[in-house]
């Protein structure tokens, strides 16, 4: 029971945190079908500006200022890269996210190095919130929740309840319509990329002290934000929250699980020696098979559900 | 600009066999058989020229990058499909093919060593065969997605099962060993080149008749049109599935002639970053044209042996190479070859050649600057206990005084200005050309 309530705690802020980049991807896909190879960079961005924030100023500016560059780099890099690659097609607009998430991580490299750098959780949240069944629950594990919740509930009234989220919106599915009718909807992309990119480096600024922050992250996280994308179904934003809270507590409970099918087998009655067919597969533990469940999950989606949890196409 | 040439010359066959069914007049094509043959003769003289032990090694190298890059733009180039886990099919063949390396030394396998290639063929094409039908049940982005999620999959299982991938250490053999025909043991460098060779041709000429074949028109077809094609009554998945097997199966080659080459195998050669070389390298060189990715091939193993040995930042330049190739010649090197060899064929390339050198020497000056400048940010980051000072191209400059930093800045700023001034130039003085040209080619056509 507490191991079941601590990991579902931690699954939930990992998955909120997963939401965080899947649902700036998922918005920039749907709508400029783009795959945003670098929206991981962009995270990774997020927590190094703000460890050279918080060092400078303070967490607490920092928690407002590094989503604000990153998302500025963001547009920038739509306006003069990404906008210039349109007329070529999907393939080398994938191809050139794909480039500066190289260049991100040699700037980051070169800059901070290529160990991890020393981001720390701010004092005011340091230490545990409250006690259950006798193991601590971190304060800065609550503090995610509520930072990645906010931020869920100001996207959908920002989509839903104000004029620039209905233009999205509509520029989602027909941009020629919305551009007939005097929007200026390169723009629209831009803000879209921008605060995409934002997004991230808002994930960043809280991830980074909570895991690690160091150049190897991007690669860490970047993999499994595109399945929880695809799982959910490309362009849904519903789709991926699911999708983000399933994964996330699918491999914080692996993680911590230690039994293997070795263990399963021997209390059904079978007797498996390391003479046995396929013994390195018999023995592996759950918590050892943890990396790959998000990508057995997807291949799994693929086979039995290939537009996604919510998904409404078939790319 | 992209893929005009390929797509014009698949309507030209079809018209005029529509317009005589019986017969087609096919005349010798010299041009073929003299490109065939140079391929074929710079391969078997290139180690008589370049003799010394690091270029047999680089030109080696070449002959598996050169096969896997034609594979990859199998994909890439014919079938729109851009697979970010490329490096899991020439990995899995490397590991196959290593054990199998294993088990001839241990006498449990009567198999001649310049066969092993082969079995990381027909490994990988198994693995494609499992792997693909779930990857390719979708095409574009969602593609890209799920080959990054398969390939992110194989290289975290390659961490846990060491009985197979030999975990950090990786799996070592020894290519001396089984019969010696003719006395070829593949133990010096220059017989293991000139097996690598025969397969690179014989790759290679196998991969351009594929271009050839129905299925690789059809291929084309479906990353042009794949709405169209399921019209006509083809199955996109099936020429998709097969095409990505048969690309699988000539990765698995170039994977064994590496194990062979390397003689150990690490996790290594399945991990994601392998597949982002494929991909950029294959970019690089030009993906438009069946050319382009032997370029590509070697541009990777120059980078890769002789860039990183230069400079530590030969990443970061890649990456800023790469980003400006994307930007501005989306068709890699290979189309700017062509579109050259456009202006050469109307006459025009000689009133060029002088805007060239503007743009060369611009562009250089501005590399320079740039360079001194990534270079001392580089040795203060990673060399600072050296001391402030380094050597850079035969100057010596202060990372840490201001006079090196502004000349440096002072040296990149002219040569971008001077840079621009020879750009609109060049774009005149080009787009008259190209004017030019499409004019010539109507006075042709009305002629």
């Amino acid at each position: 029971m507490e191991f079941f309530t601590i990991s579902l705690l931690n699954g939930v802020s990992y998955g909120l945190l997963l939401f965080m980049l899947s649902s700036g991807l998922t918005l920039i896909f749907s709508m400029m079908g783009v795959l945003n190879f670098a929206h991981a960079s962009f995270y990774m961005l997020g927590a190094y500006f703000a460890f050279a924030v918080t060092q400078l100023v303070g967490y607490w500016p920092a928690l407002f200022v590094a989503p604000l560059i990153v998302g500025a780099l963001g547009a920038l890099f739509e306006r003069y890269c990404l906008r210039r690659v349109h007329k070529f097609g999907h393939v080398p607009e994938l191809l050139i996210t794909f480039g500066l998430s190289f260049i991100v991580l040699e700037v980051v490299q070169l800059i901070w190095g290529t160990s991890s750098v020393d981001y720390r959780v701010p004092a005011a949240l340091e230490g545990p919130l409250f006690t259950i069944y006798g193991t601590q629950f971190p304060a800065y594990r609550a503090f995610m929740m509520l930072v990645a919740l906010l931020m869920l509930v100001s996207i959908w009234l920002l989509l839903t309840r104000t004029r620039i989220g209905l233009v999205i919106q509509a520029a989602l599915t027909h941009p020629e319509t919305v551009e007939a009718l005097g929007h200026n909807v390169p723009r629209v992309f831009m803000l879209v990329f921008g605060g995409g990119a934002a997004l991230a480096g808002l994930a960043g600024v809280i991830g980074g002290n909570a895991f690690v922050t160091e150049p190897g992250m991007a690669a860490a996280v970047g993999p499994v934000i595109f399945v929880v994308v695809v799982c959910g179904g490309m362009g849904s934003l519903s789709g991926a929250f699911i999708a983000s809270l399933a994964i996330g507590i699918i491999q914080t409970f692996a993680v911590g699980t230690d039994s293997s099918l070795l263990g399963a087998a021997g209390t059904i009655g079978f007797d498996i020696t390391p003479q046995t067919f396929g013994y390195a597969l018999w023995k592996l533990k759950i918590s050892q098979v943890a990396p790959i469940l998000p990508f057995l999950f997807l291949v799994l989606m693929l086979i039995f559900r290939p537009k996604g949890l919510l998904g409404t196409r078939e790319g | 600009m992209s893929a005009v040439p390929q797509r014009a010359e698949q309507s030209a066959p079809a018209a005029s066999h529509a317009a005589t069914p019986y017969y087609r007049f096919q005349p010798f094509n010299i041009g073929r058989w003299i490109i065939w043959t140079l391929f074929a003769v710079v391969l078997l003289v290139a180690p008589l020229i370049f003799t010394s032990s690091l270029s047999q090694t680089m030109l080696t190298q070449m002959g598996v990058a050169i096969i896997v890059c034609l594979s990859y733009n199998m994909l890439l180039g014919q079938g729109g499909m851009l697979s970010f886990g490329h490096a899991v099919y020439s990995g899995l063949g490397a590991f196959l093919a290593i054990h199998t390396l294993n088990l001839v030394s241990k006498n449990h396998l009567p198999l001649p060593v310049s066969l092993i290639p082969l079995v990381g063929g027909v490994s990988a094409m198994g693995f494609a065969l499992l792997f693909g039908w779930v990857t390719t049940k979708k095409a574009a982005t969602p593609f890209a997605m799920i080959t990054l999620g398969i390939g992110e999959l194989v290289w975290a299982m390659s961490l846990m099962f060491p009985e197979f991938f030999g975990g950090e250490g990786g799996i070592s053999g020894n290519r001396v060993t089984g019969p010696k025909p003719f006395g070829i043991t593949f133990g010096p460098q220059i017989q293991l080149y000139y097996l690598i060779a025969v397969y690179t041709f014989v790759c290679t000429a196998l991969m351009y008749a594929f271009t050839r074949t129905p299925l690789g028109r059809m291929l084309n077809a479906v990353r042009d049109n794949p709405e169209r094609v399921e019209f006509v009554g083809y199955d996109t998945q099936k020429v998709r599935y097969i095409s990505f097997v048969i690309a699988a199966f000539f990765a698995g080659i170039a994977g064994g002639l590496a194990a062979l080459n390397f003689e150990i195998v690490t996790s290594e050669v399945v991990s994601g970053y392998r597949s982002g070389a494929y991909l950029l390298f294959t970019f690089l060189g030009g993906a438009t044209f069946f050319f382009g990715p032997i370029i590509g091939g070697i541009l990777m193993v120059l980078a890769f042996v002789l860039l990183s040995e230069l400079t530590k930042a030969w990443l970061l330049y890649l990456g800023l190479v790469f980003l400006f190739m994307v930007m501005y010649a989306p068709g890699g090197i290979a189309s700017l070859i062509m579109m050259n060899l456009r202006v050469a064929s109307f006459g025009r390339l000689k009133e060029l050649w002088v805007s060239y050198l503007a743009l060369a020497v611009t562009a250089f000056i501005t590399l320079i600057g740039a360079a001194a400048m990534i270079e001392m940010v580089y040795h203060l980051k990673l060399n600072a206990a050296l001391g402030p000072e380094l050597r850079f191209m035969g100057a010596t400059l202060n990372a840490q005084g201001a006079s090196s930093w502004f000349g440096a800045a002072f040296v990149m700023v002219t040569g971008i200005g001077l840079f621009e001034v020879a750009r609109r130039h060049f774009a005149r003085q080009w787009g008259e050309i190209q004017e030019f040209i499409e004019k010539e080619m109507k006075r042709r056509e009305a002629l």
